[in-house]
């Protein structure tokens, strides 16, 4: 589905400071599989999710989605791509605050201009799928960490997407929430859906819900399970 | 169109919810711009309605009036001066007036005492005087009392008070006395056959300048003052006074100016970082732009509207309370009026522009700036 090659990033470039987040990556991620970037720190995995969720643009080389180069499209048509064909559930969830669960999960779909109460009749409904249906108008502030990232995961499903990226989401969680989005991923998955993720969490690199582990370190792929 | 009148109510929806999060800092500025509004609304209100009503008052006054001059003042027309008038062409018809000021030492206000033209529906017999709605106010006077007036010869006048002049009149009325041309010849010492002024009809208005200047060749000591020289007389005075309260108004607008700058270009980390989940979660530079475009205009807008209603208000039913003292000029005999409602369609344009556009063109510059990073910061946390 998405096909990555010989993609490398620089960021300063040209300064003193120049730095290459990647040096030369190659890989497919199948549809309809949940992969998993692992590495420590400093190894290029959150990068690498950028240029895939077409939140930035390679240095060099290529990124090809369904067959067709992306790579080099203006920012407006990679507004486009991310608002149909990703979903993204960040780190620190970036949910925003003072507005309501809903608000936030309704948050991605406001541009494309479709009914509203159909919107948020969607939007609550996902919201009850991940159990949080009785938090639905409360501001995102007050929820614990494990409800903040489920408004995260219906907010980056709310359009609908192919793709599910989400980078480190165990990151802010204990044990017993950490199974929970596990077990949330796997519906996911059942349900169709391709999943990306960065993680460095063993409990996620070494679940059976994860099909692909890429192994990242220093900007390259050092192995593949 | 339907898809973008839904993302446009999406958007609204959306920056109302933005608004309300930041309540009091909102509501604040909110406060701020309503009063700035309301400030200049009123003075521009104000002003425009009472040269409107001045206008209007002036409408049904003389177009020519003329007055004999000595020595660069004000002098008595003599009696031959009605008759080689009448002789210009045009002229359609020639009265003369009767008028003058007298000095109350017990309100230590000054009266116009004055002789009803022949056709005017407030005649007044001998022993009798008709008073202006302030001055019987001021003096407690209802009709069938008797006041009496020391003439400047010396010798005590008593007249009986037949009328009190009608309230819709007392901006011109507030210190007027209407009495018979006897009473006033003898309580003047005026001599007979001598006017105060000339009043003129002119048959074809657009013949009133060639009446002038016939005017000025025949009576070189006379002075003709026209209808229109009035009205644009007054027409400046109450521009003055409007420029007068601006300039008094400018530190609070410039304040203003500063504040609402201040709080619409400068974007805290916190809207920084929103802008950047925003991009993140699929929202175009556009729709970013589009979104803080209505925060401006809703801000805004609604400090318009509230500000303009609160100043029609304050102008037109509570009769411009704020301003009253420095628009309507100073007198002891304080004219009870009440303007009747004026809203020029350009004042109002011109005050939207300068309000609400600079507003809005200050919420959307520093935006455009921050909505063009790459929304992959935001990834970074």
């Amino acid at each position: 589905m998405i096909e990555v090659s010989e993609v490398r990033k620089a960021f300063n470039q040209g300064r003193h400071n120049e730095y290459w987040a990647l040096k030369g990556i190659s890989l497919a991620i199948e549809a309809k599989k949940v992969t998993a970037l692992c590495g420590p720190s400093g190894s290029g995995k959150t990068t690498l999710l950028t240029i895939i969720g077409c939140l930035a643009r390679p240095t060099s080389g290529r990124v090809r989605l369904k067959e067709r180069d992306i790579s080099g499209l203006p920012e407006r048509f990679l507004t486009g791509i991310r608002r149909s064909t990703f979903g993204f559930v960040f780190q620190q969830f970036n949910l925003i605050k003072g507005l309501s669960a809903l608000d936030n999960v309704m948050l991605p779909a406001y541009p494309l201009g479709g009914d509203w109460r159909a919107l948020r009749a969607r939007a609550g409904s996902l919201l009850n799928s991940l159990g949080l249906g009785h938090r639905l108008e409360a501001r995102v502030e007050w929820l614990s960490g494990g409800e903040q990232q489920r408004v995260a995961i219906a907010r980056a499903l709310v359009n609908d997407p192919e793709v599910l990226i989400a980078d480190e989401p165990t990151a802010n969680l204990d044990t017993a929430l950490s199974k929970e989005f596990l077990a949330i991923l796997e519906t996911l998955a059942g349900q169709g859906k391709t999943v990306l993720l960065t993680s460095h969490d063993s409990l996620v690199i070494e679940s059976s819900v994860v099909n692909r582990v890429i192994e990242m370190r220093d900007g390259q792929i050092v192995g593949v399970r | 169109m339907k898809t973008w009148i839904e993302k446009q109510k999406a958007l609204i929806d959306f920056t109302l919810a933005s608004l309300a999060r930041r309540k009091i800092k909102n509501l604040g500025l909110l406060l701020v711009y309503t009063l700035i509004v309301f400030l200049l609304a009123s003075v521009m209100l104000f002003t425009h309605a009472l040269s409107k009503e001045a206008g209007k008052v002036l409408e049904n006054s003389p177009e020519v009036i003329v007055q004999r001059l000595v020595a660069g003042r004000h002098d008595l027309i003599p009696p031959d001066y009605l008759e080689r008038i009448g002789r210009i062409r045009g002229v359609q018809k020639i009265e003369g007036r009767l008028w003058g000021y007298y000095y109350d030492g017990v309100l230590k206000a000054n009266y116009t005492f004055m002789v009803p033209q022949p056709d005017a529906l407030m005649a007044v017999e001998s022993g009798k005087i008709a008073i202006g709605a302030t001055m019987a106010r001021m003096r407690g006077l209802v009709p069938g009392n008797t006041i009496s007036f020391r003439s400047y010869s010396g010798k005590l006048f008593s007249f009986e008070v037949s009328s009190v002049l009608p309230n819709k009149s007392e901006l011109v009325s507030a210190d007027l006395v209407l009495l018979s041309e006897a009473d006033f010849r003898a309580f003047f010492d005026y001599p007979p056959d001598h006017y105060t002024d000339i009043v003129l009809s002119v048959a074809n208005p657009l013949e009133v300048r060639n009446i002038a200047t016939k005017l000025s060749t025949l009576l070189p000591d006379s002075r003709p003052i026209l209808r229109e020289e009035v009205l644009r007389t007054y027409e400046s005075i109450f521009n003055w006074r409007e420029g007068i309260v601006l300039v008094l108004l400018s530190g609070a607008i410039l304040a203003f100016a500063i504040f609402a700058w201040e709080k619409a270009s400068g974007l805290s980390a916190e809207e920084k970082r929103e802008i950047g989940i925003l991009k993140a979660i699929g929202w175009e530079t556009g729709d970013v732009i589009k979104m803080k475009f209505w925060e401006g205009a809703l801000v805004s807008l609604a400090a318009f509207l509230l500000g303009y209603i609160a100043a029609y208000l304050h102008v037109f039913r509570f009769s411009s309370l704020l301003f009253e003292p420095v628009l309507k000029g100073w007198a002891v005999l304080y004219p009870r009026f009440e303007l009747t409602p004026e809203v020029d369609g350009f004042q109002v344009a011109t005050l939207f522009l300068f309000t609400v556009f600079p507003y809005a063109v200050a919420t959307i510059v520093p935006i455009w700036r921050a909505a063009i990073t790459d929304p992959d910061a935001v990834m970074r946390g």
